[in-house]
């Protein structure tokens, strides 16, 4: 459909479509659905409702994310529409499906290993990096170690290959 | 008000609003000015991991006092915002921990600052998830899960230059000795916590002291540091009644909103 022209109510599915083309601005090779902020796309009257949800607190790509969305749509001819937060459920780095890992991973970030999630309270192991295996996204080895919790988008922690001794990212697991 | 009145103020007659708003001050404005001192660090740290820690450690505590103050505007109802609250009050109505206004130094005390916030952060956060407002529940659901990383990484530093050189043991323990005084405030509530935890809305300051004591020394102990034994604990920060660096942290915070209201950019 030619941008900027004025459209009738599309389909929730036809929104959701165009949100799957818009990269997340951090990592662009994920979408923001592949991210798994997009909670709910809903018509309520005349006006399209989309609801996102921000991965960590204090993302500063949140605030470019409703930007891209309001952006996107107004040019698909959506005048009438509204962008609520919502916070819960909290978003978990489990909504990654397995199409976006293997996005990331041929990007060279290290995807989020299923199950290692941050687990607050009693059950949390010591370190959250103890017993956890990260796959080096450039050379496949299992001989990595973690350098810090914290890496260069709130998302990601900085790890390093102890074969081909490349750092690299890893999208953790929250 | 000084410190010493604290303890003897009048029974309270905050309406349910009224506690909340101030709980909400209190638990955000925590938040805000920890993640501002350790964003002091940014450029400065030892290095480049540990710079781009503390930037994403701030930049979690200052998004959830964000989420905080933004939900005490809208309880207020006054028509402030979270920048509003966050850069046009002046020291005496911010309700932090003294220890999150403690300055830097070095980065012993940085370090042990942290853990000692983190480990209570956790059990409020905790508490907080499980509270009668739904409003108070998600915020902290969402929070928590990033101070699980905030607590992971300081208390792995903790035991790393604790029980690491001789120099940085030295330092470390210095850092606790210096920092311990602060460490009665968080488990000591006044009416409004009463009020709150009556309500259901937070936990009861003191509840979280057995969880962040048995972390605490399990996690010292291992960094072989020696708990001081003092019992001379100050407190008063969520009363309004702070020490002069949270005074200093407020001139070089608020600078631009103070010096042009309303900038936009």
């Amino acid at each position: 459909m030619p941008h900027g022209e004025t459209v009738d109510r599309p389909a929730t599915a036809q929104v959701w479509a165009w949100l799957a083309e818009l990269p997340d601005p951090e990592i662009p090779v994920i979408s923001l659905t592949d991210l798994g902020i997009v909670r709910d796309v809903a018509w309520q009257g005349d006006t399209l409702v989309v609801t996102v949800t921000p991965t960590y607190s204090g993302c500063p790509a949140t605030g470019i994310i409703t930007l891209d969305i309001e952006r996107a749509l107004r040019e698909r001819g959506i005048g009438k529409l509204r962008i609520d937060r919502q916070l819960s459920p909290p978003w978990t780095s489990d909504w990654l499906g397995p199409e976006a890992r293997e996005k990331l991973r041929a990007f060279g970030i290290a995807p989020p290993v299923p199950g290692s999630a941050a687990m607050p309270g009693a059950a949390r192991a010591r370190s959250l990096a103890d017993g956890l295996s990260v796959a080096c996204p450039r050379c496949g080895s299992d001989r990595t170690e973690r350098l810090s919790q914290f890496g260069s988008t709130p998302c990601k922690a900085a790890w390093r290959c102890r074969d081909c001794l490349e750092p690299f990212d890893y999208f953790k697991c929250i | 008000m000084s410190a010493l009145t604290e303890t003897t103020m009048p029974e309270t007659t905050l309406s349910a609003d009224a506690v909340l708003f101030e709980t909400l001050l209190r638990v955000g404005d925590s938040a805000l000015i920890l993640g501002h001192r350790v964003s002091e660090w940014c450029g400065h740290a030892p290095t480049l991991e540990e710079d781009i820690a503390q930037a994403n450690v701030a930049l979690d505590l200052i998004g959830q006092a964000t989420l905080w103050l933004g939900l005490a505007a809208e309880v207020e109802g006054a028509g402030r915002d979270a920048d509003a609250l966050a850069f046009r009050r002046d020291a005496g109505g911010f309700r932090n921990l003294l220890l999150a206004e403690q300055p830097n130094r070095d980065f012993a005390v940085t370090v042990m600052r942290q853990f000692l916030f983190d480990a209570w952060h956790a059990e409020l956060l905790a508490g907080l998830a499980a509270s009668t407002d739904p409003r108070v529940a998600e915020i902290a659901a969402k929070a928590r899960k990033e101070v699980a990383y905030h607590l992971d990484r300081s208390e792995t530093l903790v035991i790393g230059l604790g029980d690491g050189t001789p120099e940085s043991h030295a330092r470390m323990q210095a850092a606790l000795t210096r920092l311990w005084p602060f460490t009665g405030e968080p488990f000591r509530g006044d009416a409004t916590d009463a009020a709150a935890a009556e309500a259901g809305i937070a936990p009861d300051p003191a509840a979280l002291e057995p969880g962040w004591r048995a972390r605490v020394e399990a996690v010292l102990a291992e960094a072989t540091l020696t708990l001081p034994d003092t019992a001379r604990f100050r407190s008063g920060g969520r009363s309004g009644v702070h020490g002069e660096a949270l005074g200093l942290l407020l001139a070089e915070m608020q600078f631009l909103q103070r010096a042009y209201p309303d900038a936009t950019w």
